[in-house]
């Protein structure tokens, strides 16, 4: 698999990356950020996305779960994280366990 | 719980014998590894998730410091500041086993961040070096972090997958075959009894005959 690494966001933020090495791309809207990811895929072996445009193509991203690459990791954007990835790391703990055994602290 | 459809015959009965065997064998077999994925998986995600809260927190700062960066200088100073990286990871992608799933492993092999700035300082603001160089490093938590989320993923995955194979066996396949192997035993020690009962019926009347 490719060693390359993207990003796709949808803010100036994403130009930060560049200065790392990863390779930048814009999408602001539902349909650009899906036909960019499928493209995407393909060329890079790890792709950064902002928990923005994540919730938009949640159900683009559970594909890409069956195999090991592209990994896609939702990261905070400029303004902060907004819980998506918290969420879906609980969605994956009780699929697996059937218990919260991290969350359930902080809720109380 | 339904028996299964078959004809009570000796035949049957062997070959259902053979299947409850295996079955029961898959059931420890993959009740094992149900274990065993669950308790890998629970170290993952703790992993998982202290990587999260100290890849949001860092992000944060540097996506800070590079609003302030851009805030003061002018877009085409920022495009050229930003345009070279100053520090590229060379990961190299593999993949891995963990209880049979092919899961991604990601090795940092070498990081040239040398502190060299491609740009000159006259027109860079001090907070755009900061998170020019903060960058790099969370780069490389990130790369973790990817690995270790994604690992977790196809584990949570693989392992409802097999929590459904095991009740499946348990609560369907095991009972099913159970119940048939009984089904057909007894039918068959009721076919013997009869046979018994009618050899016994015509010997009676053989010695009755003969008297």
């Amino acid at each position: 698999m490719n060693n390359k690494m993207a990003i796709l966001g949808e803010g100036d933020s994403v130009l930060a990356f560049k200065a790392g090495g990863v390779d930048a791309y814009y999408a602001t809207d539902r349909e650009q950020a899906k036909s960019l990811l499928r493209k995407l895929a393909k060329e890079y072996g790890i792709i950064f996305i902002t928990e923005a445009l994540a919730t938009e193509v949640d159900d683009l991203l559970k594909k890409f779960n069956q195999t090991p690459y592209p990994i896609i990791l939702p990261i905070p954007s400029g303004s902060g994280e907004d819980g998506y990835a918290a969420s879906k790391l609980k969605e994956r703990m009780e699929k697996a366990l059937g218990v919260d055994i991290l969350f359930n602290r902080e809720d109380k | 719980m339904a028996r299964l459809n078959v004809n009570p015959t000796r035949m049957e009965l062997k070959k259902l014998k053979a299947r409850l065997k295996t079955a029961t064998r898959g059931h420890k077999l993959l009740k094992d590894k149900s274990d065993e994925m669950i308790r890998r998986f629970s170290v993952l995600i703790k992993l998982n998730k202290k990587l999260r809260d100290e890849v949001d927190s860092e992000l944060a700062s540097v996506l800070k410091e590079f609003a302030f960066a851009k805030g003061h200088m002018s877009e085409s100073a920022i495009e050229n500041a930003f345009m070279m990286p100053t520090a590229q990871l060379d990961i190299s992608c593999q993949t891995k086993s963990i209880m049979n799933v092919i899961v991604p492993s990601i090795t940092v092999s070498q990081s040239l961040s040398g502190g060299i700035y491609p740009y000159a300082f006259s027109e860079v603001t001090s907070e755009a070096d900061y998170s020019v160089k903060k960058i790099s490093q969370v780069i490389e938590k990130l790369v973790s972090l990817a690995e270790v989320e994604k690992q977790t993923a196809m584990l949570a995955d693989e392992i409802e997958k097999n929590k459904r194979r095991v009740n499946a066996l348990e609560y369907v396949m095991i009972p099913q075959l159970e119940e048939t192997i009984h089904y057909i035993t007894s039918k068959l020690d009721e076919n013997e009894r009869a046979s018994i009962t009618r050899l016994m019926k015509v010997k009676s009347m053989i010695a009755e005959r003969q008297k």
